[in-house]
């Protein structure tokens, strides 16, 4: 809300500067935003009556005019302009103006004559023909009438002005009015605010019940129906005092009418409208809920379809308003209306506000009506139009006002503990202050008990008497006090102490951390090639998107691991190794009937140039973080082939604790052409919730060891489809309480092995705690390995 | 006799004076004390003297000896040195060519900084850290937190609605408030936590703005808990995060679910105060809305408000993130490009 400070200062007799308003307004809780000074460089712009014109002697397209700026000085001004004549009042910049975007006048000669100056358009002064109706298309402005010469053009034209820009919040619909921003001031400067003194002069012999009478069908809707009547109605502009007004609170002048209104809502805060009388049939206005499809032409010529939870006002044949939120064509105000309905009603808030967005429009007034709006002010505000009409002399007010309010709103009683008061601020105001900081708002209070005006509909209860006392006294001169309440120790629990324990793994084992959407397009489940009945695919649905894109809450990190990947292999980047911990979302059954599980996963994926980083690799960053985590040994890798979105050959399951916790592998080819990635990926995905819940971070010391280890090597020729971990079972089985170590230190394939087989070679290490092994100790060892590889695997021994 | 040791001992001094290196010192040290050294022949030929000479002689060639073996050590000490600084020499390296690392480290994602940061923070005053679901009951996201049916907060423009079998109600929840409420349904006061968390709301992907970004939020509960303490946490929160000159100022504000209300204003960081393009020349910088927990909130979370109080503060992460890291585009966070996150 845009509010020109000198209309403020109509209300409250301040003198101070408008920074230090704007200050005192938002430490007591109305926010300014901005504060545009307007025209604030200005100067040396005087009003000048030309008293003589002549060509130019060498320019075809220039004049010289001789200004009489007053004092008996006159001064020369070469002019381009075309709209000016002998005996025109013009403002004129002198030596040393400034004026809009910096522009700087000086004494200088144009093509040989000299100019003391420069006659002025109303865009150089910072405004626009908008604004200024009389002022020429393009061209010098003219003064309508005539002025005193050599006075401040810029004061008389109203070009200076500071207009402050307000936040205003949701539970303060009083202050989207100048009033309201002027108690505000008043209250926060101790100063008395000035309200208007609404008188009205009547035209006398009619009633305005004998032109309009009203019948509200719809009273929870529309709690008040205020209306007057204004004959012989002159449309014409309005003076320059009032569109100045409105142009500096963002309001395009219009016509006096309109204006009038629109200056009455700015002001009090409530809305009016102007019907045109021969626009309502038989005088009667009827505030009903719409037919089901029921059509309107609003002013601003759109046809609209209405639906029966919106409001309208109509007379007995047709709807004329869409009440609160924009009136109809068929009884708009045009230049040749006579006679005049003046509307200044009370809607339903949030009913306002569904209408404005069913119907996509959203105009000043219905902007205010749905914030709630108290309807007492519905009168004053009628009497204050009506007040203006008088003192704008274009129209006869006809005596009296049809009201129609069946349930008054009453201000109410709001009791309050001082003590209590001062007890949650952490203050001491007495008890007396606290009525005095409340009566600074309008707020009568006295023996525990305050008096709520009917337009603070946000005071309830003792907490937000509260708040206003506090505001007033300052909330930054409430004492800063530390420790009050019950000692707490701070700290992570395990699971966020875990997380912290896998991001800083992670990152030092290469991968930098990745962060993902957490809704993505259903086509990713395409595009991951999961099967119609794959349980990823029963994800929750966002039931208003911000696109397909975002409509399904995600169910894996895979896309994001991917997409990450693809947006870094496109831009040409080498080598990107990444993680995510992040959750996905799980519903228990589809539709919801209570909340998914929310489960956390860790993800990592990389591409690389480097040869090494490998299904190899990735598997070694798993172990890693396991045994970072203290389970190293408690995880089973078994070969999966059945994700469809992995290479079926280089894919592992992992399972821990009687379950699966994730996998690891290379992806599919197809997906990475989906994805548009051309080289390999390798990438793993675990659930985090087991692991934070088992995680071992206990440590224990174990003694070194004292004695040597015996090691040996052995060579074997399998076949292919062995698995190491088959051999290193059987080595483990078999080596016993001796054996301390099982290291794969070479895997062969091809002609010298042959077709089919590979060669594996092991070392394998023993160690007694309590003595140096012999040599035929470890050999019987080595023998029942050797021979359980022999008969289980049909493993040929090579070096035996 | 004398003589030939005489003459052995000079051969020894002036071949020794001119040794360039180790080598030619062991030629000379076989020479003369080796098996056909003279020296050693010398010696030899000690059995040829009779009874009365030979202990004169023996010890007269023994002397030499000494002297011969003391002159090539300290040659060889000379020559040793001599040898090592050669060696050092060539051994030369060009000390500012690039180091060769184990592989390079990842990076957490500067939200995980930020937020961690923040973390220590609040643990450091006494708060413990408490979750809650994203996908949350409109119950808790809006009613509990005294947000009444018509605010347009729960408009579908701006909050996500989740499909859900009726009566269910679920949203994305729009803040990290829900936390408070099911942390005071869940235990007794003294409450001392922190939520930070990811949140949504209905903003299209731009510079400056996300449908998913990041909050934290802050709840106390206990008896006597005052606004006065509410300021004192918040002031000494921003001046661990910004430093101790940082200076705070409380305005009023609102929020359904506290009562009285504020925002905290931090002193510009990048003017001091003096008024800049960051601050918009006010010299100062919202960060965070904070107020007393409403009496309502705390009922309907099963805590007396007769007998506590509270007070709560909420603040986005990501303006923090980005001012920290000069970050200008909120995009880049979700990007992923790891020439971004390998920055931080």
């Amino acid at each position: 809300m845009n509010i020109p400070i000198n209309w403020l200062k109509d209300y409250v007799d301040i003198d101070l500067e408008t920074d230090e308003i704007a200050e005192g307004l938002t430490m007591s809780g109305t926010k300014v935003e901005a504060v545009e000074y307007r025209g604030k460089d200005f100067r040396n712009v005087v009003t000048g009556k030309i008293t003589k014109i002549e060509k130019h002697p060498d320019a075809d397209k220039l004049v010289v005019c001789q200004v009489d700026i007053g004092k008996g000085k006159a001064v020369q001004i070469v002019t381009g302009a075309t709209n000016v004549a002998v005996g025109d009042f013009v403002p004129a910049a002198l030596d040393g103006a400034i004026l809009a975007e910096g522009k700087k006048i000086k004494n200088s000669a144009l093509r040989g004559v000299e100019s003391q100056g420069m006659l002025c358009s109303i865009e150089e002064l910072g405004y626009t023909k908008a604004d200024y109706p009389e002022a020429p298309e393009d061209g010098i402005y003219i003064f309508q009438n005539e002025v005193e010469l050599g006075v401040c053009a810029l004061e008389l034209l109203q070009i200076k002005e500071d207009i402050i820009e307000f936040e205003i919040t949701g539970n303060r619909p009083d202050c989207f009015s100048v009033i309201g921003i002027g108690r505000e001031i008043a209250a926060a400067f101790d100063k008395k605010l000035k309200y208007p003194e609404i008188t009205v002069d009547e035209v006398k012999g009619e009633g305005a019940a004998d032109y309009v009478n009203i019948e509200i069908n719809s009273p929870d809707l529309c709690p008040r129906y205020a209306a007057r009547v204004v004959k012989n109605v002159k449309i014409e502009e309005s003076p320059l005092w009032l569109r100045h007004k409105l142009s500096c609170s963002g309001i395009r002048p219009v016509n006096n009418i309109v204006d009038i209104t629109n200056y009455v809502m700015l002001e009090l805060g409530q809305p009016l409208h102007a019907f045109d009388l021969t626009g309502v049939a038989d005088g009667k206005i009827i505030v009903r809920n719409a037919a089901d499809g029921e059509m309107i032409t609003t002013l601003d010529g759109v046809e609209r379809k209405l639906d029966s939870s919106m409001l309208v006002i109509a007379d007995p044949v047709k709807a004329i308003a869409v009440a609160g939120v924009m009136g109809g064509e068929n009884s708009m105000i045009l230049g040749n209306s006579a006679a005049v309905i003046f509307e200044s009603a009370n809607f339903n808030g949030p009913n306002i506000r569904q209408t404005s967005k069913k119907l996509g429009i959203r105009t000043d007034a219905s902007s205010k009506y749905e914030k709630g709006l108290d309807p007492n002010i519905s009168m004053d505000a009628l009497n204050r139009c009506a007040q203006l009409v008088n003192l704008l002399g274009c129209g006869e007010v006809i005596e009296g006002v049809v009201d129609c309010y069946p349930q008054p709103r009453h201000e109410r009683q709001v009791g309050f503990d001082p003590a209590r008061i001062n007890a949650l601020l952490g203050t001491n105001i007495s008890e007396k202050d606290m009525y005095a900081y409340l009566g600074r708002l309008g707020i009568s209070a006295a023996d525990k008990k305050a008096a709520i005006p009917t337009f603070r509909a946000d005071l309830e209860m003792e907490a937000d008497i509260a708040e206003e006392i506090g505001r007033i006294y300052g909330y930054n001169n409430i004492e800063t006090t530390l420790g009050s309440g019950g000692q707490t120790a701070g700290k992570l629990n395990q699971k966020q102490h875990i997380e912290r324990l896998i991001k800083t793994n992670m990152t030092a084992m290469g991968f930098s951390e990745a962060m993902g959407y957490s809704f993505e397009s259903p086509k990713v489940f395409d595009m991951l090639r999961l099967p119609a009945d794959s349980k990823l695919r029963e994800s929750a649905v966002v039931r208003n998107p911000l696109g397909e894109d975002f409509s399904v809450m995600r169910t894996t990190t895979l896309n994001n691991m991917l997409k990450s990947l693809s947006t870094n292999y496109n831009r040409r980047v080498d080598e990107a190794m990444l993680f995510e911990l992040s959750k996905v979302y799980l519903p228990k059954a589809l539709p919801l009937t209570e909340l998914p599980d929310e489960v956390d996963m860790l993800s990592i994926a990389f591409y690389s140039k480097d040869k090494k980083k490998d299904f190899y690799y990735l598997k070694g960053v798993c172990e890693a973080f396991f045994e970072a985590v203290g389970i190293g040994n408690k995880i089973q890798v078994e070969p999966e082939i059945n994700l469809p979105f992995m290479h079926p050959g280089r894919c592992a399951v992992l399972s821990a604790f009687g379950g699966g916790i994730g996998f690891l592998g290379e992806v599919h080819p197809e997906v990475l052409k989906t994805y548009e990635i051309g080289q390999k990926v390798y990438l793993a995905a675990i659930v985090c919730d087991m692991i934070y819940e088992k995680a071992n971070l206990t440590k224990a010391y174990k003694p070194l060891p004292k004695y040597p280890a015996i090691t040996r090597d052995i060579a074997m020729v399998v076949g292919d489809d062995t698995l190491s971990s088959q051999v290193e079972n059987i080595i483990r089985k078999r080596g016993g309480k001796l054996l301390e170590s099982v290291k794969l230190f070479d895997v062969y394939k091809g002609e010298q092995v042959g077709e089919g087989l590979k060669s594996m070679a092991y070392s394998i290490a023993f160690r007694a705690a309590d003595k140096t092994l012999t040599d035929d100790e470890v050999g019987e060892k080595m023998e029942t390995i050797l021979t359980s590889l022999e008969k289980e695997l049909k493993a040929n021994l090579r070096d035996k | 006799m004398k003589d030939v040791l005489e003459k052995i001992k000079a051969e020894a001094l002036s071949v020794a004076e001119d040794l360039k290196d180790l080598k030619g010192l062991d030629e000379l040290r076989v020479k003369l004390l080796g098996k056909k050294g003279s020296l050693t022949a010398a010696l030899k030929s000690l059995g040829g003297l009779s009874a009365e000479e030979r202990p004169a002689m023996g010890q007269m060639i023994n002397e030499v000896r000494a002297e011969i073996e003391t002159l090539l050590s300290k040659k060889q000490e000379e020559l040793g040195s001599l040898a090592m600084n050669l060696a050092l020499k060539s051994e030369k390296l060009d000390v500012t060519m690039p180091g060769t690392r184990p592989y390079e480290l990842g990076k957490k994602h500067p939200m995980t900084l930020v937020t961690d940061e923040l973390k220590d923070i609040f643990i450091g005053l006494g708060y413990e850290v408490a979750e809650g679901p994203e996908i949350e009951e409109e119950y808790y996201s809006f009613d509990a937190l005294n947000t009444p049916k018509h605010h347009p907060a729960r408009d579908e423009q701006d909050t996500f609605y989740v499909e859900a079998a009726s009566p269910c109600c679920f949203v994305l929840r729009t803040q990290t408030s829900p936390v408070q409420v099911r942390t005071m349904e869940s235990r007794k006061p003294p409450i001392k936590i922190i939520a930070p968390g990811r949140v949504f709301r209905k903003d299209e992907v731009d510079a400056t703005h996300s449908p998913v970004f990041h909050q934290l939020e802050g709840l106390v509960v206990d008896k006597g808990i005052t606004m006065g303490d509410l300021k004192g946490a918040l002031s000494l929160f921003a001046k661990e995060l910004f430093g101790g000159s940082v200076k705070t100022r409380f305005r009023p504000h609102y929020f359904p679910f506290t009562e009285p209300s504020a925002e905290m204003d931090v002193s510009c960081f990048a003017c001091e105060g003096r008024g800049c393009r960051i601050c918009k020349g006010s010299g100062w910088i919202e960060l965070l809305g904070c107020g007393m927990v409403h009496p309502k909130v705390l009922s309907m979370s099963g805590i007396d408000p007769q007998i506590y109080t509270g007070f709560a503060f909420g603040m986005g992460l990501e303006r923090v993130a980005m001012q920290r890291y000069n970050i200008t585009d909120m995009r880049l966070l979700y990007e992923n490009d790891v020439r971004f996150l390998k920055q931080f």
